[in-house]
């Protein structure tokens, strides 16, 4: 009971009941909005949101974690930045150049033997990432440009660039998107193929997962290490969290700023590269003047996962699993942009959760200090019998009062111990 | 001259927008409290706004019908920005995290009321613009002056300068303005001397709603026939515009030129005689607003003069 009681009260797993409640919150608001568009089938568009990408079967589950995965590295990008104290808005300038380069290296460098091939396709995605976000870092540290500003400026700059280096480069001008990588730069299915498919006759119809996921789910691994296990991690986040006594402390900020923005730029570099290497049946990139939808959601991603980066692996999955369960919500008139009310919802929800936060474990350290309080109290009034039942006794042995105090005193003491457990 | 007309009134159709919904920022900002939710809320005041004009437009026209519409979309944003002021001032909760949600929202709220509603479902509002003034009267003929600010123009770029005006007299000319500056600066030395922070917290955020909502009506209505739940990221570049101001009124003004221009050379630069002759493609000229704003932060950055208590909730008990 008492480790249940450390389990309720410890960090890990109030940061995660607070993001599951506000989940909840946000998911009876979306009830409410689909009870009040459409009465009737507002109770089997709701479980059609629940199911989410089980409603296709395995296939359907393979293609939340295929979505998941340029989530999980977009999230990672702005969470990282998060815990090193920028706001890194320009996730989708650094998305769209790495997969640029990625699908640029895919169908272009076809020297490259198959694993090497997209392999270098991946570093160069993450590369490219990384440049688009040294350029503000630069700005930041050097000049004091204000990350926000700059990032947003370099999402504009980046989307123009793109599009112009894929029309130069790699245009299929009949589709008006890129054109498809080679083979050898696909990336290999990494055991997801034995699991997310549907029986289609005797074919197998499967899913575009591929091994994308494992890379993601490693760097996470790897970041959470980065920042919790390795004095590096501790500079940058001695740098959020207090840039002057950090300065003080002699680590060296600026080279911090910088290095925090590479990163972050090089995670969502890569996430571009992970989601335009998938082949035949994957995305490609649209020429269009959008900025890339994935590279915003990793704000919310990296919010509901609180910036931890395995927090931010089941928030990406999460958000990848009800935004699939909306694309399928079509089938009953209702419009998938329920989704996006919903996950807004949520985000608006966490961002009181932080104080549900400190709440809950107040109540629940309340409750047991009112416990303990009684306990005290219940213990003193029995003191008190046993003082007034002794000093009877004592009055009526005539005996001296020594002995009386002796007693009261150790039952008090007794008592004040049971308060402090 | 006619392409000099062309080029003034098209950067007028792009600054006025981010002129207003910059000095929206500027007042929230003022106040200590971050708004990054400018581009929801310009997107929510556009969508109820434009919305009431499409319902409107048969019995309706010009000037009225558009006055009408520039009070909801006021009224719009006002409310909307009540959610903000809400989770920050008295949930005391990060700002940037209620802003992201609300940014979410209203593009999903605007397609998804306006695909319910609509009985042809889609998702894009057309509205029949029949707010544009071709001539001012009498002042329309003045020479070049007339052509300059008097033609081709709507009311709103007027309402633009005057809110300009206003906010200037607000912010430096009046106790309210002055209480505003302190709470954004040093919110517990307001308090001290009797100033409710929460109050003017929120007068701040609810000034920016009301103008965001405004700025969305006035992004739509010059450039667009229709209203499909975007204004093209203005909500981010107003919070650009207003840190290249430096949060100062008359500074965010140039600002909103500089890059109304810039985004009018990019737009426009086909018809520009000297432009449309040489071979840069269409991207690059694309990418010109953007790259010219970072170099002149750049260079204008070194000494920021942000609030010193913008997006910090003030919380009574600390020192």
């Amino acid at each position: 009971m008492k480790r249940l009681k450390n389990l309720l009260i410890s960090n890990a797993f109030n940061n995660a009941y607070s993001s599951i409640f506000s989940i909840l919150i946000g998911l009876l608001f979306g009830f409410v909005v689909l009870l009040f568009s459409n009465p009737s089938q507002a109770v089997d568009g709701f479980v059609i949101i629940l199911k989410g990408g089980f409603s296709t079967g395995a296939k359907g589950m393979g293609q939340v974690l295929y979505f998941a995965t340029p989530l999980i590295l977009t999230g990672l990008s702005v969470g990282f930045a998060f815990k090193t104290g920028l706001f890194n808005i320009g996730a989708a300038g650094q998305f769209i150049m790495g997969a640029f380069a990625a699908v640029y290296i895919g169908a272009k460098w076809t020297f490259l033997p198959a694993p090497w091939h997209w392999i270098a396709a991946l570093v160069g995605a993450a590369l490219i990432g990384g440049l688009w976000a040294l350029i503000p870092g630069l700005l930041k540290a050097y000049l004091n440009v204000h990350e926000v500003i700059s990032t947003i400026m370099m999402n504009y700059i980046g989307m123009y660039m793109a599009n112009h280096l894929v029309k130069l480069y790699v245009f299929d001008s009949k589709k008006n998107l890129s054109m498809n990588v080679e083979p050898s730069a696909v990336l290999p299915k990494g055991g997801m193929d034995y699991v997310f498919y549907n029986h289609l006759g005797s074919a197998k119809d499967l899913s575009t997962v591929n091994c994308g996921i494992w890379i993601a789910i490693v760097i996470a691994i790897l970041m959470y290490i980065v920042l919790n296990k390795t004095t590096f991690g501790y500079e940058l986040k001695a740098c959020g969290l207090n840039p002057d006594a950090s300065k003080y402390a002699g680590i060296n900020e600026k080279r911090n700023i910088v290095l925090s923005m590479v990163i972050a730029g090089m995670l969502a570099g890569l996430g571009g590269g992970l989601l335009y290497l998938s082949g035949a049946n994957g995305r490609r990139i649209k020429v269009v003047d959008v900025l890339a939808a994935e590279g915003f959601n990793g704000i919310p991603v990296a919010l509901l996962g609180l910036s931890n980066p395995i927090g931010i692996i089941f928030s990406a999955i999460f958000i990848s699993y009800i935004t699939q369960g909306g694309n399928y919500l079509q089938t009953l008139d209702f419009v998938p942009e329920v989704i996006d009310i919903i996950i807004a919802c949520i985000i608006y929800f966490s961002a009181f959760a932080l104080i549900f936060r400190s709440i809950l474990p107040r109540i629940i350290k309340f409750s047991k200090e009112r416990k303990t309080k009684q306990n005290a109290a219940d213990s003193r009034a029995t003191a008190d019998a046993q003082y007034q039942a002794q000093e009877d006794t004592a009055r009526a042995a005539d005996n001296g009062l020594d002995n009386v105090t002796e007693t009261t005193d150790s039952t008090q003491a007794e008592s004040a111990e049971e308060g402090d457990q | 001259m006619d392409i000099l007309f062309l080029v003034f009134q098209q950067t007028m159709f792009f600054s006025i927008p981010l002129l207003i919904v910059a000095l929206g920022g500027v007042f929230t900002e003022r106040s200590g409290v971050t708004n990054i939710a400018l581009d929801g809320m310009m997107i929510m005041g556009a969508f109820t706004s434009i919305f009431f004009i499409n319902m409107m437009q048969g019995s309706m026209k010009g000037q009225p019908l558009l006055i009408i519409a520039i009070l909801i979309a006021v009224a719009t944003g006002m409310i909307f920005s009540l959610l903000h002021a809400y989770a920050a001032i008295n949930l005391k909760a990060d700002q940037i995290i209620s802003g992201t949600a609300l940014n979410m929202f209203a593009p999903a709220f605007a397609i998804f009321i306006a695909r319910m509603i609509q009985t042809n479902g889609v998702q894009q509002i057309n509205f029949n613009n029949t707010f544009r003034i071709s001539s001012v009267p009498i002042l329309g003929d003045i020479p070049i002056l007339g052509g300059l600010f008097f033609k081709n123009t709507y009311i709103t770029t007027y309402l633009g300068f005057i809110i300009l005006i206003l906010s200037v007299i607000v912010l430096y000319k009046t106790k309210f303005g002055l209480r505003l500056r302190a709470c954004g600066e040093h919110p517990h030395s307001a308090d001290s001397v009797g100033i409710s922070v929460y109050k003017m917290r929120y007068a701040g955020v609810m000034i920016s709603g009301g103008l965001a909502g405004l700025g969305g009506l006035v992004f739509v209505i010059p450039t667009s026939t229709n209203f499909n739940a975007t204004v093209s990221g203005y909500g981010f570049l107003a919070l650009a515009v207003m840190i290249f101001g430096q949060w100062k009124p008359l500074r965010v003004l140039f600002a909103a030129l500089f890059f109304g221009l810039m985004k009018t050379i990019a737009s426009a630069y086909s018809v520009i005689p000297l432009l449309a002759t040489s071979s840069i493609p269409s991207d690059v000229y694309k990418m010109i607003p953007f790259i010219a704003t970072l170099i002149v932060l750049a260079f204008s950055s070194k000494s920021s003069q942000a609030p010193k208590a913008v997006g910090v909730p003030y919380d009574k008990g600390s020192r």
